[in-house]
């Protein structure tokens, strides 16, 4: 749906609104191909096209909330949005006032438009498969036009499109011995493709190398900045949402109570200017260009929506409690010299399958994954059979972090449990003087 | 069900040209009811309308999903899936002539005992107050909540074929929580339903004990604050059904995925560590292990009358005293593997392809009583109620955390400890099972958030399971 037919839209809703009725309306639509690949073939390909409509009716202090999907038919999607507004007014008759009722009042405008020019999906499709032949690439290719809008009656008006494209992507050897990478973007770019093939060509030849098996313990690392995306995911699982930190669920518990804390090396940011996600939130609020979520190790600012902004009395910074577009400062270690300084250790290019050990001691385990060597002396010397890690992040980020690359990874989400993500995030690499591997 | 018959006549009329096609038409409906310390959040009505449609042209298979089910739009929605065919006819990993192509003529609806709506808006939410009072009864919980989530997805599956298989799935899921905190320690319990979703209607609010369940919830995550942590040792282990579900759906039900032993899961949810030639003779567990796949279970979350390519549903065993029989693979996978299957290839929406998932997954019960299982340990520890889980992608390394543990000694139970958890490697730790509870100690529950796909899917899985004894299991507690 185009901004023009969704703001269409919402103005014949508000033309009916009634008494002291105020109507906040999200759109959240994509128009997308998705192919599968499997053993460099396409496993399962096809389009899809959605649009779904949010209601928010608030009388007084009560408020409703629902969501149907739209057609892309003006008159058709009238239809389903009146219907829809009849069963929140009949709702909000029977839900008493909502303490924690929070919108923005000051009407706002906005228009920000990502990406411009993708190629066509088969194409790029055909593209890849020919020049990743002879590889067993197996992953996913999305591509296409992500909208959110926002209209109010109070006269909100945002827009946030993008065109953009995401192959994630991985080429097996054998059983489990594989390599990752992705790309992902605005402008495709066959340069680009190529040398990522080459890099995983070779990474290759190292995986056809006998496996190291390691036994538990603890082992000097460096984790690649695709793995660092797994900690900081755990982190934004109740590490940045102010409700978590108020109803002391968060894994940072320590750390706020003053008892524990980060090196001083970590910095980590929400960072809304630089990001994809759209500049607005539901409720009508303009997020701020950033927030310090981590400073110098200690903790900074929580992640405030809308809701939990009225119940704990904040500010509201952000559409919820989980990062969107996070960034972590970078460090001086050249990613050149990260071999030579690991000297002899792990070299983790993915985690996997990350969740809670103990949250109350910022515990994590997972599974190291993709791309993960043994190295001796500074040089790569064989690929390691996966191991399970169970760790505390206050030691990995902490007392046991000794570098951070000077280089950063802009890594984009390839979820697409919801529609396909916006979310981003820029990482260094990290060195550890040891992580602690369990089975 | 009319409304999408119109649609499917709508659709079938101007079908593309092409070998064959199917037309999954979905309607999904929720209402989500909840009161969090004693204020009631802003309840939502969410729905969904939406059609899938494949098309097998030329030798290869394209869809294309659409929430305009106009003429035009349905019409737009084929001739993008027939793209896609012939994209797949020249680039495919197989032939399109593999696909299935089903005539099933079936329909199945969830048996309501106590309809939505039968209970006003006002009482429901007086129901969840009370649930709130109930679960705040000290100043150490700090956070609670109680919620109501009714669910139902009509779904209508046609062929150029001649199938039409009309199913409506629905569900009442009530659920509550308490987190108790002091210091630096935070304990958290759900009851009252949260983990033990089944279709119905409103008589799970009694099944499972909404308003009864709450003192204990709260209880118990107090109690957790001062529990010693779960030791760390090796010893006997028994899990509850609560545990049994993630236990069986991470390191059975995702490993016999015929999709996954196929490649096509390996850049995202994985692969196995079962291959095709273990099937018929390799040894899973030990002989108490029978292990099925069961869509006729009244009640259980996937209990239905076909899949989603119209494959007739029926029982098979998967597992039978401990030796592997099948795998979870839908007729393509079946097709593309020579090996047998089940009938579970399914979509979470009308917006994805249907791929290999779990339905119904039991593990069949034993003979013994919890007691007779507690009496035969000597050494040991009981856990409930799956908090934290995490497996390899091969789903053989496996840690899972729970909510709460007691230790067992000398065949009784002994006090709380906190933060229990346990690691093993799925090809060892099912031949270590040395007790399976009897019929009456069979919960039939499930998962409302399994995970796979590319592009992304979430979707239910029932799991039934009675409590069971493994011997010899690493387990730990918490801290750094």
């Amino acid at each position: 749906m185009n901004r023009d037919a969704f703001f269409a839209l919402a103005d014949r809703l508000q033309s009916g609104l009634s008494g002291a009725e105020i109507l906040f309306c999200h759109l959240g639509g994509e128009v997308s191909d998705f192919v599968r690949l499997n053993r460099n073939r396409i496993r399962q390909a096809g389009h899809v096209r959605a649009a779904a409509l949010g209601l928010n009716l608030i009388d007084g202090a009560r408020q409703a909330e629902g969501r149907c999907d739209l057609t892309g038919d003006a008159r058709q999607d009238l239809v389903r949005a009146r219907h829809l507004l009849a069963r929140l007014r009949e709702r909000l008759v029977h839900v008493p006032d909502d303490p924690y009722l929070h919108y923005s009042t000051e009407a706002g405008e906005s228009h920000r438009q990502v990406g411009d020019a993708i190629p066509a999906a088969e194409d790029a499709v055909a593209a890849l498969i020919a020049a990743a032949e002879g590889l067993d690439l197996v992953g996913i290719w999305a591509s296409g036009e992500i909208d959110e809008g926002l209209a109010s009656s109070l006269g909100h008006r945002h827009w946030h499109q993008s065109l953009s494209f995401n192959l994630d992507w991985s080429c097996y050897l054998e059983a489990d011995k594989a390599v990752k990478a992705g790309l992902g973007g605005f402008h495709w770019d066959t340069a680009t493709l190529d040398h990522k093939l080459d890099a995983l060509r070779e990474g290759l030849r190292i995986m056809a190398r006998p496996a190291r098996t390691l036994d538990p313990g603890r082992y000097r690392a460096y984790l690649a900045p695709a793995a660092v995306n797994e900690l900081t995911d755990m982190l934004a699982w109740g590490g940045f949402d102010l409700k978590s930190h108020r109803t002391h669920q968060t894994p940072l518990l320590l750390m706020t109570r003053g008892e524990r804390r980060f090196d001083p090396k970590v910095t980590i940011r929400e960072e809304h200017a630089r990001g994809l996600a759209a500049g607005f939130t539901a409720e009508g609020f303009v997020k701020p260009d950033g927030v310090t979520l981590i400073e110098r190790g200690v903790f900074g600012q929580c992640l405030v929506d809308a809701r939990d902004g009225k119940e704990y009395g904040e500010t509201v910074n952000a559409a919820s409690g989980s990062p969107e577009s996070l960034g972590f400062d970078a460090g001086d270690l050249p990613m050149t010299e990260v071999l030579a300084r690991l000297d002899t250790g792990l070299y983790i290019g993915n985690l996997w399958y990350c969740n809670w050990s103990d949250p109350n001691d910022c515990r994590v385990t997972g599974m190291t994954r993709f791309g993960t060597y043994w190295v001796e002396g500074g040089e790569i010397v064989s690929p390691v059979k996966v191991m399970r890690f169970d760790d505390s992040l206050y030691h990995l980020l902490g007392d046991r972090l000794e570098g951070l690359t000077r280089e950063r990874e802009l890594i984009l989400s390839a979820q697409t449990y919801n529609g396909r993500s916006t979310d981003s995030a820029l990482l260094p690499g990290l060195l550890v003087s040891g992580i602690n591997l369990a089975l | 069900m009319e409304q999408l018959s119109e649609f499917a006549d709508r659709f079938s009329s101007q079908a593309p040209a092409c070998e064959y096609w199917t037309l999954r038409l979905v309607e999904d409906e929720s209402d989500h009811l909840e009161v969090r310390q004693g204020v009631v959040e802003p309840s939502a009505l969410d729905s969904s309308l939406g059609a899938m449609v494949t098309v097998v042209r030329g030798g290869g298979i394209g869809y294309g999903a659409t929430s305009d089910l106009s003429a035009a739009g349905l019409r737009a929605a084929g001739e993008r899936a027939a793209d896609w065919a012939l994209a797949h006819a020249r680039l495919g990993l197989f032939d399109a002539g593999l696909y299935p192509r089903a005539s099933t003529r079936a329909d199945y609806r969830s048996t309501i005992l106590e309809s939505w709506k039968a209970m006003a808006v006002a009482d429901k939410l007086a129901l969840l107050q009370e649930a709130n009072t109930a679960l705040a009864i000290d100043e150490r919980i700090v956070d609670w909540s109680a919620w109501l989530t009714r669910h139902r997805v009509s779904q209508l599956l046609v062929s150029s074929d001649g199938a039409r298989v009309s199913q409506v799935f629905e569900s009442v899921h009530p659920g509550l929580f308490a987190v108790a905190n002091a210091g630096s320690q935070t304990q958290r319990r759900q009851g009252g339903g949260a983990d033990w979703a089944q279709q119905g209607g409103l008589e799970r609010i009694a099944a499972v004990r909404l308003l009864d369940d709450a003192p204990r919830v709260a209880e118990e995550a107090i109690a957790l604050l001062d529990a010693p942590e779960c030791p760390e040792d090796t010893r006997d282990l028994i899990l509850l059904p609560s545990q049994m579900v993630l236990q069986i759906h991470e390191s059975i039900g995702h490993p016999l995925e015929l999709d996954r032993i196929l490649g096509d899961e390996r850049n995202y949810a994985g692969t196995s560590f079962v291959t095709p030639g273990m099937f018929g003779r390799y040894r899973y567990g030990s002989e108490l292990l029978d292990i099925t796949f069961d869509p006729t279970v009244p009640g259980e979350l996937v209990s239905m009358v076909a899949d989603d390519v119209g494959t007739p549903a029926q029982r098979e065993y998967l597992i039978r005293r401990g030796i592997l029989e099948r795998p979870l693979g839908g007729p393509l996978s079946q097709a593309r593997a020579g090996l047998p299957g089940t009938a579970n290839t399914r979509a979470s929406g009308w917006d994805r392809p249907p791929i290999d998932r779990m339905g119904n997954l039991n593990l069949e019960p034993g003979e013994e009583s919890l007691a007779e299982l507690i009496a035969r340990v000597e050494r040991g520890v009981l856990m409930d109620t799956n908090r934290s889980w995490s497996i390899d992608d091969s789903r053989n390394k496996f840690q899972f955390g729970c909510e709460l543990g007691r230790l067992i000694e000398d065949g009784e139970l002994r006090g709380l400890v906190r933060n229990p958890g346990y690691r093993g490697i799925s090809a060892e730790f099912w031949r270590s099972l040395d007790g399976v509870g009897g019929p009456e100690t069979l919960e039939i529950r499930g998962v409302t958030n399994c995970g796979k796909g590319e592009p992304n899917q979430a979707v239910s899985v029932g799991h039934a399971s009675p409590p069971c004894l493994f011997r010899d299991v690493a387990v730990f507690g918490g801290g750094e």
